[in-house]
């Protein structure tokens, strides 16, 4: 019993992780209808531009406190995800206002493959570490109800509290203020949003700065768990089955999306895995994700497209 | 305030058309478009096409189909951009305008196939069009601050008194995309209505609706006309409706301008009987 709960705990938290992607994906699709595939390749960025400012800047600035480096690292790299979003917005998307989803689609896949060699001859192509100071050692709870107790990994706490912090943030700016309602419209029509003087090209960049922070986030997560390496953008791949789970227009969705996932290819590594010769892990969310998508093609929390023909 | 009795009683002693004309002041020259041409690659769109639109005037742009009615609401608001030509507004030239300008200097406008934001409710969809108004900081807005808190509200009552008049309370919370064809369009001017225009422009507003939509709609736009006197330029296919409810109206044919006046004018026009009325009816 202690075990399942171990088993259910670990996923749940690895959820948060692929949430925490997926969220960025959800951001933009939200604001400007295109499904960016540059958010794996965002993360990514983000990552190595942390790992080596957290280098850089001690060395150029003799800086010995090492929470003073990293926040200075954080506020660079944050600067550096601003302009991009700023140039993605003036040399890509401000050419392709009005032009069909799929258009933009393309564009992101470009920006994913630009993006993926130009960090990496910016910042190196070695494996960074990224230590910000989050809790490497295990705890045990419950141990008085269970024989060993409950093993719950600190950083992944931690991680967990931030993703439910920036999906709280995130929902309230979307569904509670002006600019998320003029993000909502940009997502539902170019030309309307225009008419009525929402200015296109500042929500852009905007939204883009925002996707940038979330990627910063994931990055920095991901990256102290992982190493600051070229894999990172491959975790944007677990997260595509999470976002359609969760409906690709719903931050919440985003959330319960990879806790699912999370918790279903845990659950079922640990318990089918020994029968069916294991690396369930791999496939679990995307079959769950077909399967799902059979009943509700807007996934579990998207909004219903309504069409009248 | 919410059954809006104004409205109504406006509507019960609504003038004949005849009288309505003589009591409402048409002011000075709005909007003058000054010998328009734009092409798409090697199709003309539009070719020298002038006119003016007067203050407080119902302005009407007629055609066959490909006449060039939509690319010259679109030249007007700022999606395209004209190759020759200007654009007169308010005694200022512009040689381009862009949307977001124009909406700056109240230009607003609804669309032929509904453009709405679908997936936001009524409400959502006519404060996204207080959209200008809007000055709060993010952090204000999210966290509700005062300052942030009392522009919500004001713009709010705005909107409410929009939704009133045009009497689409109940869908309020409604998905726009679920609504009926009639309602969205109505919707669709609401939208337009929260930008408080001067100017208004309609694409074809009574497109698809059967006969009594277009009274309701009809009755709408004379209202808005009459009450906060904003000039209307619309787009229409409905020659009764045109005749009845607007002051003059320009004829485009294949790009060009063949008729300009008011609607009886017109209708003797004997090249607007050949290249529209006589073909299409």
């Amino acid at each position: 019993m202690g075990f399942l709960l171990e088993t259910l705990i670990g996923g749940l938290m690895t959820g948060l992780l692929y949430s925490l992607v997926a969220l960025g994906f959800v951001l933009i699709f939200k604001a400007s209808g295109v499904f960016n595939f540059a958010q794996g390749a965002m993360v990514l960025f983000a990552a190595l531009a942390m790992a080596r400012f957290a280098e850089w800047i001690p060395r150029i600035a003799h800086i010995h406190s090492k929470a003073a480096s990293n926040l200075l690292a954080f506020a660079a790299a944050l600067t550096v995800m601003v302009v991009l979003a700023w140039l993605i917005e003036k040399l890509v998307l401000r050419k392709l206002v009005n032009q069909e989803g799929v258009t933009l689609l393309m564009a992101t896949l470009g920006i994913a493959y630009f993006l993926e060699g130009f960090g990496q001859m910016l910042f190196g192509s070695d494996i960074y570490k990224i230590d910000v100071g989050l809790p490497k050692d295990p705890i045990f709870l419950l141990e008085r109800v269970f024989p060993r107790g409950v093993l719950v990994n600190k950083e992944d706490l931690y991680a967990a509290a931030i993703a439910a912090a920036l999906v709280i943030a995130l929902s309230l700016f979307f569904q509670k203020t002006a600019t998320g309602r003029a993000l909502r419209a940009v997502a539902d029509d170019h030309q309307a949003a225009q008419s009525i003087g929402i200015p296109l090209n500042r929500i852009w960049v905007i939204v883009w700065s925002v996707a940038g922070f979330v990627a910063l986030v994931t990055g920095i997560i991901w990256g102290s768990k992982l190493g600051v390496q070229f894999s990172l953008s491959v975790v944007a791949l677990k997260a595509l089955p999470v976002v359609l789970l969760g409906g690709l227009t719903s931050v919440p969705g985003a959330i319960v999306g990879g806790m699912i996932i999370g918790v279903g290819e845990k659950v079922s590594e640990v318990y089918l895995g020994s029968q069916i010769g294991g690396g369930i892990e791999y496939w679990f969310g995307y079959v769950l994700v077909l399967f799902v998508l059979l009943f509700r093609p807007q996934g579990l929390f998207g909004e219903k497209v309504i069409d009248r023909i | 305030m919410t059954t809006e009795g104004g409205v109504q009683d406006q509507s019960g002693v609504r003038p004949g058309q005849g009288s309505r004309a003589t009591e409402r002041r048409i002011g000075d020259v709005l909007l003058r478009v000054d010998r328009i041409s734009l092409s798409f690659g090697g199709v003309r769109a539009l070719a020298d096409v002038a006119f003016d639109v007067r203050e407080g005037e119902i302005r009407a742009v007629i055609g066959p189909n490909g006449a060039g009615k939509s690319s010259i609401l679109n030249v007007i608001n700022g999606v395209y951009v004209p190759q020759q030509g200007r654009i007169n507004y308010r005694g200022v030239d512009f040689d381009r305008m862009n949307p977001h300008r124009a909406a700056q200097m109240g230009i607003a406008r609804t669309f032929q196939n509904l453009a709405l934001f679908k997936g936001m409710s009524v409400l959502d969809n006519l404060m996204a069009g207080r959209n200008l108004r809007m000055h709060a900081g993010i952090l204000a807005q999210a966290l509700r601050i005062g300052p942030a808190e009392r522009e919500e509200l004001k713009n709010r009552a705005v909107v409410e008194q929009i939704i009133d008049f045009l009497e689409i309370q109940p869908w309020r919370r409604h998905p726009v995309g679920r609504l009926a064809y009639g309602l969205q369009k109505r919707v669709d001017l609401g939208r337009a209505l929260a930008l408080e225009p001067t100017l208004l422009l309609l694409d074809e507003p009574m497109a698809g609706m059967n006969h009594e939509e277009k009274q309701d709609m009809s009755r709408f736009i004379l209202d808005v006309n009459d009450e906060f006197g904003t000039t209307i330029v619309l787009i229409e296919h409905d020659m009764g409706v045109v005749m009845d409810i607007c002051d003059r109206v320009v004829v485009l044919d294949y790009g060009k301008k063949i008729g300009d006046g008011t609607p009886d004018e017109v209708r003797d026009n004997p090249e607007v009987i050949d290249a529209y009325l006589g073909t299409c009816h």
